[in-house]
């Protein structure tokens, strides 16, 4: 498959191998979604980068980066509102920015219908928390389907999309990051024929959209109705599996929980009792029927979910209220309520719980030799400068927070900077707070360029406006990089081609802060010594710590350049090098490998030749020679 | 082809897993057999250890491979070939990697040893597998290093099954020009 686009809007059914978030584009074309909109956030990303490979004049909708997710949701619920289906995506914690907005969707009737694409993350891959997204689903009345792997997140999508039309309301397509990243070959159908543009569909004179005080009444009710036909929607019910042979034993599961059962019992006693399995698709609202019907014909009946009891607490209120006996097994204790199901979880929960399904217990690793690798600074990334000169003018007291972003990485050894991280935006509100009772210690935050227009802006206005003692550093690198390089408004560039670009600085002046300083990090020096005299004045003040993200730079130097890319790599001449080790253990370029006695070597395989160590040598043995292919 | 055959890759964030993981996937599928699998994707691709999970066979579900029990290790990096063998190589199980070093933060801020080829085999030793390596030198460039070492797989017939007409066949699917045509030579 070399052409991804051309693959996604195919007119004939074909099958490709393919991940869930590529396998939700080709449904959001069969489907005639008209708006999708996105904040970018793992696990979701790449659902925009199959967007993307569809060109511009083959895309049957529209598609846009928002500022952030309340925005993308908002922009998502007006376009559904004018008659279009429309969806939005983002990440596991994108719906607590979100969520202002979307607690009152089910409220009010959305003529086009609205899919949203929750990124939820168990096992906290990429996340700040593993956060359970059915507790907003339930708050909120809204429907959720659950697929388990990348051929069920196509067809679930479109499911979704046929729901939120038919019963004009919202509909969570809720992936997990193992559902949004595995990869199977789906098959497809055939494109349906071109449907005709959807009538305007927005006639506030004939329906309430002001839910305000007893207003809100009616719109309750009826959305706690719709709920209860969605649970009685039989193309809903038909998310629902069952699959046994008449066990006494069942467990009740969705999700990718359900493919590791089936590893699960791949490795069961043969002839041990097997227990049958519902699967749910549509887990909220609760399929009572199918749930009842499951336990009256089980003695046993465990519920294998991921997170959050919360399948459990709902089966385990229907049975009382149905009078049933069948014994529910739940969580046991609060490690079963972490991480991902994944296959040898499951085995462990199963074993736990029927312990004669296995003959013994399940193969063990070797103990770990060494410490894991975390994530860490690109070679040449100029977050890496900034933090290396910034800690120069700090004293150990000093109080540093983090943001979220790729400057998150500074709490790593050796730099240690940004002590505390909450959400996309805290950074200057948090700084704020702590600034209060400082004492003699100096508070300074870090945003970066993209998290700045995402949710940075109110803190800094706050900090403005009650005069807080902070110093914020702007980590711009003109990319949203942690996320794989979106451009934002302040890059000059939208999904969609160029657009009016919004610079950081301008920015801080309309909102009213006087004391501003740019640089750019590699300027090592100049940048310690601007944060000892910005620590020195009163009240708050910014520095715009400037430098473009290298990974993207590189790659695009490299790909523009072809065969013909050269670049002129560190090395360290053995003859001045006295081995204090400043470049390898408190700048910390990864490129710098340890060698037998003390050396230190550059490698090959990492340097791009930025030469951004070179000034962190106080012996001037880190040395460029003459541009090398690479 | 046994029911279910699983492959655990692992490397450093910018090594190029995906695409050895792609290439495994397809020319398993080229194959004609049933296969699934996963990649790390988001904050972890940032020069920390990554990791893609290949299933091969009718008896998979999950897209991801328990610990210790993969056939078959694939390993880019040193350090990792010793981590994701302790961790994912069952006994038995095989282990193939590239003798490439990238250097973990511990090791180059000196408070952990670097690991060696021995470390390698003690592994393959203390689960009666065995271990091949991959020599990073002979590789034109570091970023073809993932397809040396899918060479190495298949030549040996480390995937039963998959042969080096199904990973030509897989790239051919995956890359074109002077990419494809470089790489399909490291498969000749």
């Amino acid at each position: 498959m070399k052409d991804l686009g051309q693959t996604l809007v195919r007119r004939e059914a074909f099958s490709e191998i393919i991940i869930g978030n590529t396998a939700v584009v080709r449904a959001m074309v069969e489907s005639g979604v008209r708006s999708v909109s996105a904040y970018p956030g793992s696990p979701t990303p790449e659902i925009a980068d199959a967007i993307a490979a569809i060109p511009a004049e083959k895309r049957p909708f529209r598609f846009e980066f928002s500022t952030n997710e309340k925005v993308a949701l908002e922009l998502a619920f007006g376009a559904a509102l004018s008659g279009r289906l429309s969806a939005v995506f983002f990440k596991s914690v994108g719906l607590n920015v979100a969520a202002d907005s979307f607690v009152q969707l089910p409220l009010l009737d959305i003529p086009g219908g609205l899919v949203i694409i929750l990124g939820d993350d168990p096992g906290a891959n990429s996340s700040q928390n593993e956060q359970d997204n059915r507790h907003y689903s339930r708050m909120s009345y809204m429907p959720v389907l659950e697929p388990a792997d990348a051929q069920e997140a196509y067809t679930m999508f479109k499911t979704a999309a046929r729901l939120a039309a038919r019963h004009r309301t919202a509909v969570i397509l809720r992936l997990t990051t193992h559902v949004c990243h595995a990869k199977a070959k789906v098959a497809f159908s055939a494109l349906p024929p071109e449907a005709p543009e959807p009538a305007w569909g927005f006639y506030p004179e004939r329906e309430n959209y002001i839910p305000l005080a007893s207003t809100v009444f009616p719109l309750k009710r009826r959305a706690l109705e719709r709920l209860a036909a969605i649970e009685e929607d039989p193309e809903a019910r038909d998310t629902n599996l069952v699959a046994g042979s008449g066990s006494s034993r069942g467990v009740i599961t969705a999700g990718t929980a359900y493919l590791s059962l089936l590893d699960a019992l791949e490795e069961s006693r043969p002839g041990s009792r097997r227990p049958d399995v519902l699967k749910l698709g549509l887990v909220n609202p609760l399929p009572r029927r199918a749930v009842r019907d499951f336990l009256r014909a089980h003695e046993e009946v465990k519920v294998l979910e991921e997170l959050d009891p919360v399948l459990e607490t709902e089966i385990k209120a229907l049975a009382y209220d149905e009078g049933l006996t069948t014994r529910i097994l739940g969580k046991r204790d609060i490690e079963d309520r972490m991480g991902e199901c994944v296959p040898a979880t499951v085995r462990d929960i199963l074993a736990g719980t029927w312990p004669d399904l296995f003959a013994g217990p399940r193969p063990a690793p070797l103990p770990a030799a060494a410490s894991p690798r975390p994530p860490q600074l690109c070679p040449g990334c100029g977050h890496r400068s900034a933090f290396y000169a910034i800690k120069k003018a700090l004293s150990p007291e000093d109080v540093t927070v983090a943001d979220i972003g790729c400057h998150t990485l500074g709490y790593l050894p050796p730099y240690r900077m940004g002590g505390v991280l909450l959400s996309m935006g805290h950074s200057t509100a948090t700084a704020s707070g702590l600034s209060l009772f400082r004492e003699h210690r100096r508070v300074v935050c870090f945003l970066g360029d993209s998290t700045f227009f995402h949710a940075g802006l109110p803190g800094i206005v706050n900090a403005v406006y009650n005069g807080h003692e902070v110093l914020l550093v702007v980590m711009e690198n003109g990319t949203t990089a942690m996320t794989g390089h979106q451009d934002h408004p302040g890059t000059g560039k939208s999904f969609n081609g160029p657009a009016p670009k919004l610079p950081v600085r301008a920015a801080l002046e309309g909102l009213g802060v006087t004391n501003i300083r740019e640089v750019d990090t590699y300027r090592q020096e100049e940048l310690t010594s601007m944060v000892r005299e910005a620590l020195a004045e009163p009240g708050f003040k910014v520095i715009i710590a400037r430098h473009p993200c290298m990974l993207k730079l590189t790659r695009d130097a490299r790909r523009r350049a072809g065969a013909a890319w050269k670049v002129r790599q560190v090395r360290v001449d053995p003859g001045t090098c006295v081995k204090n080790h400043e470049c390898i253990e408190r700048f910390a370029c990864p490129s710098f490998q340890a060698r037998e006695g003390g050396a230190v070597e550059v490698s090959r395989d990492l340097c791009i030749g930025d030469g951004s160590c070179r000034q962190t040598c106080p012996a001037g043995a880190l040395v460029q020679d003459k541009e090398e292919g690479r | 082809m046994s029911e279910r055959f699983d492959i655990y890759i692992a490397g450093v964030g910018g090594q190029g897993i995906g695409l050895l993981s792609e290439a495994l996937i397809r020319a398993a599928d080229a194959a004609g057999l049933p296969v699934r699998g996963c990649d790390t994707h988001g904050l972890a691709q940032r020069g920390g250890s990554v990791s893609s999970h290949v299933r091969i066979g009718s008896r998979c579900h999950s897209a991801l491979v328990s610990e210790a029990s993969a056939d078959l290790v694939v390993a880019l990096e040193i350090h990792e070939a010793v981590s994701a063998g302790r961790a994912y190589l069952k006994e038995g199980g095989t282990l193939v990697w590239c003798d490439a070093s990238w250097q973990p933060l511990a090791v180059r801020l000196g408070s952990e040893r670097p690991a060696t080829e021995s470390d390698v085999e003690e592994v393959a030793a203390l689960r009666r597998g065995r271990a091949f390596r991959v020599g990073a030198e002979g590789v034109p460039d570091p970023r073809m290093q993932n397809t040396a070492v899918l060479a190495e797989i298949c030549r040996r017939g480390l995937v039963p099954g998959v042969g080096m007409e199904h990973a030509r066949a897989a790239l051919s699917d995956l890359m074109a020009g002077p990419a494809l045509e470089a790489n399909l030579r490291l498969l000749a």
